[in-house]
This record gives C-alpha cells, sequence and structure tokens, in this order.
C-alpha cells in the first residue's frame, strides 16, 4: 500500500488523536452529551417519564449484560435499545447508530456470535446472553483478521458504518454460507456505505475468509 | 415511544393469561417490526411480554410427512434448516429474498405472519390513515402509492402486506397453529391475513388473546419445479414490487397441478383459484402462463404511480411459472433474471 502524500490529515474518524491542539470531534461530542448524562443521571428505583406518554413512572428492569467477556449489573428502563445501552451506559461508542431502525447496519453486533440489528432490540431482552461490540473482536492485543483486511484493503472512507460492516463480516464468515462476490454482497447486503467503499469491503472480506 | 412495562412469559400458558389480563399488551419475540413501530408511536402498548423463553424453537417432521415450524424460529434457521432447504426450497428462498441477515436473525415465524404495512402514511402519526386510526381517511389512495396494492383494495386502504415468507407459505397452504383463552385452533394460511374491506385496522383473523404456536407444512413441498421471484428497486434489501412464489407438478410437459401466490399486490398473499385451475391439464407453455396471469389480473386496479403494477405482475407471473417449469428457480444471489 502506498500512503497518500497529505500535509494536511484529514479531521475525519481519527478518534483519540492527540494531534490537534483544539478538541477532537469525540471530545467536542462528549462534551455536549455530558449535560444529558447529568440530567439522566437521577435513575433510581423509578426514572421519570420521557416519552409521549406521560405515565407515572418507568419501572427500571434489572438485567445482566455479558459484553465482550464482561458482566455489567444494570437497571434499565426497558424502552433502551441494546444500541442506546451499549453506547450511552457502557461507552462503548465503537458500534454506531445510522438510521436507528434497522435500515442502515451501523449498529451491527453479535449476539451470541449472530450478527443483528442492536438499534431493533430492547437490551433487557439479551440477560446472559454473549455479546460482541467491535471493541471486543481483536484478541490478544493484536487486530482481528477483518479488521486488518479493511485497512490493507482501504475498505473506507469516512468510517461510520466501518464497526458495523465488520461485525457484519464478522457474523457472515461464522455462517460460512458465502463462498463468492456475489454471495459476500447479497449476505452484506444489510450494511450500507454511503461512501461507496462496496469493492474494497468485499475484498477485505475476501482476504479475511481465507484468514480466519 | 411510550412507557411500557417489560415482562416475560415463562411458558405458552403464562403467555397467553398475561395477554388476556392486558388488552393493550403486546407479544415481543424478534422484536424487528415492533420496535421500529413503537419508536414511530404507532404501536403503543403499556405492557410488552416478551415471550423469546418459550419452548417453541423447533422444527420437526410432522406424522403425515410435513414440518411443524415452532414460532420462535428464526427466519435464517428456517431458511438454513436441511429439511426446508430439501422439502420446501421455494420457503428457503422466499426467507433469503426478505430483509437483511442481521433481521432474519432476529426475526421470527410468528412474527414474520404479524408484519404490519410498510405504507409510509401507516407509519407518519401526523397523516391520516385508516389502518392507524379508523375513520382518518386513506393518504395512500391519492397520494405516494407506487409501492401500493393493485388487487383486493378498497376506498379505504390498499396497503400491501411486506412478507416475503408468507407468500412462499401462501402458496405451500400452510397452516397457522394458535392458542388462546378458548384454547387451541388451527388456521389455513389463506384465511389467516386479510384484505382491508372497511376494517383495515384488522390485518389478521387473529382473535384478541391469541399466541401464533406454530406454523405447519403439508408434504407436498414442490421441490423440483418452483421458484420465488422477486422484483423490487434495489438488487438486495427492498421489500417486493411484486413477487411470485410458484409450486408446479409435472407430468413431462402437462401441469399436473399449479400454484402461485403474489406478493407485493395486496393487503394478503394472493392466490387465485380460477388461475390454477386454469393451469391444470394445460401444457406447460408461455400461452397457458399468459392464460392465468391475465386471469388473475383482470380485477387489478392501479392507483396512478402503481398502475405499472398490473403490467409488471403479468410479465413477472409468466417468467416465474416459466422459471418453476424449466426446474431453475430464481438466485437470490446471483441476481440475473432468467
Amino acid at each position: 500500500m502506498t500512503e497518500t502524500p497529505s500535509s494536511v490529515p484529514e479531521p475525519c474518524g481519527d478518534e483519540g488523536s492527540d494531534r490537534y491542539t483544539h478538541p477532537s470531534r469525540r471530545e467536542a461530542i462528549v462534551g455536549a452529551a455530558s449535560a444529558s448524562l447529568v440530567m439522566g443521571a437521577s435513575f433510581g428505583a423509578t426514572a421519570q417519564s420521557q416519552g409521549s406518554g406521560g405515565g407515572t413512572g418507568v419501572v427500571l428492569v434489572p438485567v445482566n449484560l455479558m459484553v465482550n467477556g464482561t458482566r455489567h449489573a444494570l437497571a434499565l428502563d426497558p424502552r433502551s435499545t441494546l444500541l442506546d445501552v451499549l453506547r450511552e451506559h457502557l461507552d462503548l461508542t465503537g458500534t454506531k447508530k445510522g438510521c436507528d431502525q434497522g435500515q442502515c447496519g451501523a449498529c451491527t453486533v453479535l449476539i451470541d456470535g449472530r450478527r443483528i440489528n442492536s438499534c431493533l432490540t430492547f437490551a433487557v431482552m439479551h440477560g446472559g446472553a454473549e455479546i460482541t461490540t467491535i471493541e471486543g473482536l481483536a484478541k490478544s492485543g493484536g487486530l482481528h483478521p477483518l479488521q486488518q483486511a479493511f485497512i490493507e484493503h482501504d475498505a473506507f472512507q469516512c468510517g461510520y458504518c466501518t464497526s458495523g460492516q465488520i461485525c457484519s463480516a464478522a457474523g457472515l464468515i461464522a455462517e460460512g454460507r458465502a463462498q463468492t462476490a456475489d454471495e459476500i454482497r447479497e449476505l452484506m447486503s444489510g450494511n450500507i456505505c454511503r461512501c461507496g467503499a462496496y469493492p474494497n469491503i468485499v475484498a477485505a472480506i475476501q482476504q479475511a475468509m481465507g484468514r480466519t | 415511544m411510550i412507557e411500557f412495562q417489560y415482562t416475560r412469559a415463562s411458558d405458552v400458558a403464562d403467555a397467553v393469561r398475561q395477554l388476556a389480563g392486558d388488552p393493550a399488551a403486546k407479544f415481543v419475540a424478534g422484536g424487528t417490526n415492533l420496535i421500529d413501530l413503537m419508536k414511530m408511536d404507532v404501536e403503543r402498548p403499556t405492557r410488552v411480554i416478551d415471550i423469546t423463553g418459550l419452548q417453541l424453537k423447533q422444527v420437526e417432521g410432522t406424522p403425515g410427512g410435513g414440518l411443524r415450524i415452532g414460532a420462535l424460529v428464526r427466519n435464517t434457521d428456517l431458511a438454513y434448516h436441511p429439511l426446508v432447504e430439501q422439502r420446501y426450497p421455494v420457503l428457503a428462498s422466499a426467507l433469503m429474498a426478505g430483509a437483511s441477515q442481521q433481521l432474519r436473525n432476529m426475526a421470527s415465524t410468528g412474527g414474520n405472519l404479524m408484519q404490519r404495512t410498510r405504507c409510509s402514511y401507516f407509519y407518519d402519526t401526523a397523516l391520516p390513515c385508516n389502518k392507524r386510526e379508523l375513520g382518518s381517511g386513506c393518504s395512500a389512495i391519492d397520494g405516494q402509492n407506487r409501492g401500493h396494492a393493485i388487487l383486493g383494495t378498497s376506498d379505504a386502504c390498499i396497503a400491501t402486506h411486506p412478507s416475503d415468507m408468507c407468500v412462499a407459505l401462501a402458496m405451500l397452504e400452510a397452516k397457522v397453529h394458535v392458542t388462546g383463552p378458548s384454547g387451541d385452533r388451527v388456521i389455513a394460511f389463506a384465511d389467516f391475513h386479510r384484505l382491508p374491506g372497511d376494517t383495515p385496522q384488522r390485518d389478521t383473523n387473529l382473535e384478541a388473546g391469541e399466541l401464533i404456536t406454530g406454523v405447519e407444512l403439508p408434504p407436498r413441498g414442490f421441490a423440483t419445479n418452483y421458484t420465488y421471484l422477486k422484483i423490487r428497486d434495489r438488487l438486495s434489501y427492498a421489500f417486493a414490487l411484486v413477487s411470485v412464489a410458484v409450486g408446479l407438478e409435472l407430468d413431462g410437459d402437462t401441469i399436473k397441478e399449479g400454484r402461485f401466490a403474489l406478493g407485493g399486490v395486496a393487503h394478503k398473499p394472493w392466490r387465485d383459484p380460477r388461475a390454477e385451475t386454469l393451469l391444470r391439464g394445460q401444457p406447460a407453455t408461455t400461452p397457458t402462463f399468459t392464460r392465468a396471469a391475465d386471469l388473475v389480473l383482470q380485477g387489478a386496479r392501479g392507483y396512478g404511480q402503481n398502475t405499472f403494477k398490473i403490467e409488471l405482475a403479468r410479465r413477472s407471473i409468466v417468467r416465474a411459472l416459466t422459471q418453476a417449469a424449466r426446474g431453475t428457480p430464481q438466485s437470490q444471489s446471483d441476481k440475473k433474471i432468467v
């Protein structure tokens, strides 16, 4: 791979970078979000209504979520999607919220090894299940073969869909159903990439299929 | 999304008991449609009963040579089940033509039957919709109706049923097993979903308090001459404009038995017994298929943007019957239509 000459780094998807003296996008977003976290931090036995129903209060539901091998004892508003719990309660922000209605695949995670849309399921339904997010794919320090392949094939531009693409591809490889490029495309059709990196995504998956 | 109480059902009897005690309750299994609709405030249950712990996850042969599918069997598990792949490949094909792999990994067999229409006016609580709010009017009849029904419509509703799986189940003449406060009953697939008439708010003939426990397939699977042809705006992951599930039994070039059901054109999977009678005993040729298609579409009505569906359906029926007769079913990964 050749490096693209560039004197000005693109401030795109560069999480955790310390090259900038101004706050990174991540820091700015976290800063803004913390205000709402404070407002939402008063969860006790019940939480006040946040929805449009105007009820008397939500009964929180206790649930033990096993995420990337770590057990989390939580008490959740049952309306919380798994996606929102991963991001807002467990700070696992690698899983992205795209459409929030099961159409884009950015929120894809693995439950008991199977890929699903975390935006369309309530977290309280998954007590005892093994949940794997993009943060949990890499084992023993190194990159997961799919992560390495995505880098080598430049299988993204903005990177927003990438964690969902990689989790989905991990599920696809585990299913063992896709052999040809056509079959990979079809079985990856639940993951949208608006930058249009599809040829490189397919190439990266094909490479990883040979390695995993 | 409004607040709701979340409970888990320990067994089928407990699920029925919980639902009977709370008319504003809903069952959740895969959740892929219900949760979406709850986010949009279209569905507003005050109690959600999680039935994913029920023992309804088996696929097993029946003594009569058919197949019994538990209501909680996931779409992917069903599509990849060896007995389905071997004996009911049209069902496997229809399943793989629907949604995405993530959604198929979540969606249950019973929930697939209970899917609600994807009419955009049904989803938009700011606009009239008789299905969502009876008496408010139908925004689609004179509105954006490119995806809407051409058969069996009413002045109240022109929505379509979105499922692919159900189109294959209708063709296969599946039976739906349900249980409720009055006990168990079996509903023929043709009688499960309803036409809109003047009660478009009701999608199915499931009675209040009833739970789908399973779907039964009869022995005849049409495993040799079948196809599921789905025509849509994208090659994958889009609802059908028109789809056709076909099963043929041939004696040489003569049709002994021919069945087909249409998706994307009506409020329920659409079968026409007259057209299937017409096929019987006839040569499996284009003129025969065209006559059958013409008969099905005699009463079709377009609403402007969706009028093209009438001709699209006619051609899709002929093409699908041809694919089935040749023994060259539509591939759901190589999208070439031959």
